[in-house]
């Protein structure tokens, strides 16, 4: 984005054009997000080796100890956060047509079944914690032991999933923040550029020439020129970078889904 | 634009990098800064640090050896220091090494750009580096240093009581850091190219660098959840790596080598990638084979990808596995070694200039050639049951990377210090060091191979009588190579303060870097570059 800026110099005749050049990559922003989807994929890419792993050395146990899972509580979840992908889905594509409440409105939605997850996962955790079955307990270590490596697996991945649901609530809060708030352009100058305009003056002026408001002298002591343009939060102020932003946001939260469609079945379904 | 504007030095008006004073100043100016360049030098200076505590811990472990029973330190000593300075030197110096102290500096010039696609993250990523290495040394005074290994393997690394869980999670950290600045690297490369610069118009260290960052976003996510699961397994006992409980320890190495057989290729690939530009400059002549070096790298990165098993031949992996590894790992000799025919082709009838770059690139291609071929022989499995966690391993390992990216970070150091600091260093000192750490090196590292191959295993603190002889020669071989090190510090550090400013082209170099003044300004192009179809075409012209 280039914004142009004229600028009177005091005391000699023309004005002085200054080019600001905001760099924003909108494509660059996408290949950066999914490089770093593919970094998670591994991640729990991982795990899933490890799952299969002890799958298939404990068929028998594997199938035990999932019938100690809750699967309504699992189905619960898997509903909560289908819908939550939905409604991010909405919010993006609102923000992108410009209409800023309803995405925003959306968003909340989605933030609300973040912390619904945790909730609920917070339940049925503690419901196993009190059964007794958590890493290394007394209750736990007498089963066996592909029954351990099972419940090993499944407090180690869906904690991490988890943790993942809260760190996407947490971007998506940061998200809802920002598109809230009022945009604000600022542009800096470099000293270089500074210098040819020493002794004049940082002059607001109307289309036709009128003058609307006149700054100080820039004299030696100023080493840098910052320019803050705020303007109303309304629809049709929207900062555009705001959208790619939400995008990416909107992407990792479909891979924290994502994850979760292949945790549900592995953990619960398959007994 | 024509080669004679190329040729004038800039004016005086543009003020360079250092100069220039942003919104903080002292050190905030340096620690708060998303330049690129800003980001290279806290990268060199910080890795440099922790390259001196790691030198200082190995030659300690190598005075150890220069009698037999104690020496100077206890068995658990000795333990914490392989551990530490391998730790210390994999994930604080080599691995972040090249790629993001040249890298950050250098690549963004290289291929016409201002900066990194993301500066901030840059930054970030540095942070990162520095908590983790906070978190590395930590453990010297809580809990005990780790007395693992840096290899880390279950069980033993869930069962000892020194604070083996902080020390992952500083790897977890740097890991984190690694890949943020290969994502960052991938995007810069995409995007922010010059018009004009495709592909194969690219420096081919960008090349090196772009298949490095490819691997380092790939691997690393294997060794932070690894990390993490032994961190969990010594905090909770999950039982994922535990024998006792059904874990097994095999599966830790698998992860582990997913990882950390890629990242020996993270280490030595930019080291390449410096070869191949300090060896045109100095032999006044195109690379010879462009595009071979160039997918080379690529194939470098995505064969070595499928060779972490050679590092678990005796580990009861299946023989089936065993030999596959073992194909695979002579596969990816091949790539390598047309790099390095490629560099003696560019070589032959070349007009060699001896100056220290060029010696430190030299001495490269030697070292390298020599860890390369005995990590042929240790990827061939009969050979490797008998030498298996021996000193040739160790040997060999250390030629490929100290004398591989080590004299290729030195070689960058020599090469770059000067475009980066404007100040140029003195010529007879580093070709003084050089020689000192040449031999010192092989007088160093030459008699573990023999060792190794007489049957000295690695990590003992204490030595066989028949080893002796060896094991001397070994320690002033090590004594020599740190005299080298310190006087080419020293020659760099005096050139900080007392160096000759240099030209805007010192070497005659070909690539965009020397079209910019030495040191650049904030914004690295006054002029417009001009971009050759050819990176390394000389013409003749280049204002040597």
């Amino acid at each position: 984005m280039d914004t142009r800026v004229t600028m009177d110099i005091d005391g000699s005749p023309g004005t002085a054009e200054v080019v600001f050049h905001e760099h924003h990559d909108y494509t660059g922003g996408k290949i950066g997000m999914w490089l770093f989807l593919f970094t998670e994929l591994l991640l729990f890419g991982g795990m899933f080796i490890l799952y299969a792993v002890y799958r298939s050395k404990h068929p028998q146990e594997f199938h035990q100890a999932a019938m100690e899972l809750n699967t309504l509580l699992g189905t619960i979840n898997t509903i909560v956060l289908l819908t939550s992908s939905l409604t991010m889905a909405l919010s993006i594509a609102l923000l992108q047509r410009g209409k800023k409440w309803p995405s925003l409105g959306f968003l909340s939605l989605t933030i609300l079944c973040a912390l619904a997850f945790l909730v609920n996962k917070y339940l049925e955790w503690s419901a196993k914690i009190h059964h007794g079955i958590y890493p290394d307990s007394q209750e736990l270590l007498n089963f066996d032991k592909g029954e351990v490596l099972f419940f090993g697996l499944y407090y180690s991945m869906t904690g991490l999933h988890g943790l993942h649901v809260l760190v996407g609530g947490i971007i998506l809060s940061v998200m809802a923040y920002f598109i809230a708030k009022k945009p604000k352009s600022r542009f800096h100058f470099v000293p270089d550029r500074l210098k040819d305009l020493q002794g004049s003056k940082l002059i607001l002026a109307s289309q036709e020439g009128k003058e609307l408001w006149r700054g100080a002298t820039i004299d030696e002591s100023v080493d840098q020129i910052s320019i803050i343009v705020k303007k109303p939060a309304t629809e049709k102020y929207l900062d555009r970078r705001n959208i790619g932003k939400l995008e990416n946001s909107g992407l990792y939260w479909h891979l924290v889904d994502v994850i979760w469609i292949f945790l549900f079945p592995l953990f619960y379904l398959i007994t | 634009m024509g080669s004679g504007a190329i040729v004038e030095e800039q004016g005086p008006t543009v003020s360079s990098f250092l100069e220039y004073r942003g919104r903080f100043s002292g050190i905030f100016g340096w620690i708060f800064s998303t330049d690129h360049k800003r980001i290279g030098i806290l990268y060199l200076f910080s890795l440099m640090t922790f390259f001196i505590v790691g030198v200082g811990i190995g030659v300690l472990m190598r005075l150890e050896h220069l009698t037999t029973g104690q020496t100077i330190m206890d068995p658990q000593t000795y333990n914490s220091f392989f551990t530490l300075h391998g730790v210390i030197m994999i994930f604080l110096f080599i691995i972040p090494g090249i790629p993001a102290a040249f890298g950050n500096f250098i690549m963004p010039i290289q291929i016409g750009a201002e900066d990194v696609a993301f500066p901030r993250i840059n930054l970030f990523s540095w942070y990162l580096y520095i908590s983790g290495a906070i978190l590395a040394l930590v453990t010297l005074f809580i809990g005990g240093v780790a007395d693992t290994g840096w290899t880390f393997y279950a069980p033993y690394s869930i069962r000892t009581n020194t604070n083996v869980s902080l020390t992952l999670m500083a790897a977890f950290l740097l890991g984190f850091s690694s890949i943020l600045t290969g994502l960052n690297f991938i995007t810069t490369i995409h995007r922010l190219r010059a018009p004009r610069m495709g592909w194969f118009n690219m420096p081919l260290f960008v090349w090196a660098l772009y298949a490095t960052a490819w691997i380092q976003v790939l691997a690393t996510p294997i060794i932070g959840i690894t990390a993490v699961l032994v961190i969990l397994e010594r905090l909770l006992g999950i039982g994922i790596f535990d024998p006792m409980k059904g874990g097994d320890p095999i599966l830790f190495q698998h992860l582990f080598w997913i990882y950390s057989h890629p990242a020996v290729y993270i280490m030595i690939l930019p080291a390449m990638g410096v070869i191949s530009e300090v060896i045109p400059t100095f032999a006044r002549r195109t690379i010879f084979g462009y595009k071979f070096i160039a997918y080379s790298s690529i194939a470098i990165a995505g064969v070595g990808s499928l060779v972490w098993g050679h590092h678990m031949y005796v580990s009861g992996q299946s023989y089936t596995a065993n030999v596959v590894f073992s194909l695979l790992t002579f596969l990816v000799a091949i790539p390598s070694a047309i790099k390095v025919f490629n560099w003696v082709s560019t070589l032959y009838k070349g007009s060699i200039d001896l100056s220290a770059p060029m010696l430190y690139a030299l001495a490269f291609i030697f070292l390298f050639s020599i860890g390369g071929l005995t990590g042929v022989m240790l990827g061939a499995l009969a050979v490797n049951v008998h030498v298996h966690d021996t000193y040739f391993v160790v040997a060999h390992f250390h030629y490929v990377m100290f004398g591989g990216t080590g004299f290729g970070f030195f070689a960058a150091l020599h090469y770059w210090l000067p475009k980066m600091t404007g100040k140029m260093y003195d010529e007879k000192i580093a070709k003084i060091a050089w020689l000192l750490m040449v031999v010192g090196f092989n007088g160093f590292y030459f008699p573990m191979l023999l060792l190794g191959y007489q049957g000295m295993p690695r990590r003992y603190y204490d030595h066989l009588p028949q080893f002796h002889d060896g094991h001397v020669i070994a320690t002033v071989g090590s004594w020599i190579l740190v005299a080298g090190v310190f006087l080419m510090f020293w020659n760099l550090a005096r050139a900080l303060f007392k160096g000759k400013r240099t030209s805007r082209n010192p070497w005659g170099g070909t690539t965009l870097e020397w079209q910019v003044p030495s040191p650049p300004p904030l914004l690295n192009f006054v002029h417009e570059p001009e971009i050759r179809k050819d990176p390394y075409g000389h013409t003749g012209n280049d204002g040597h």
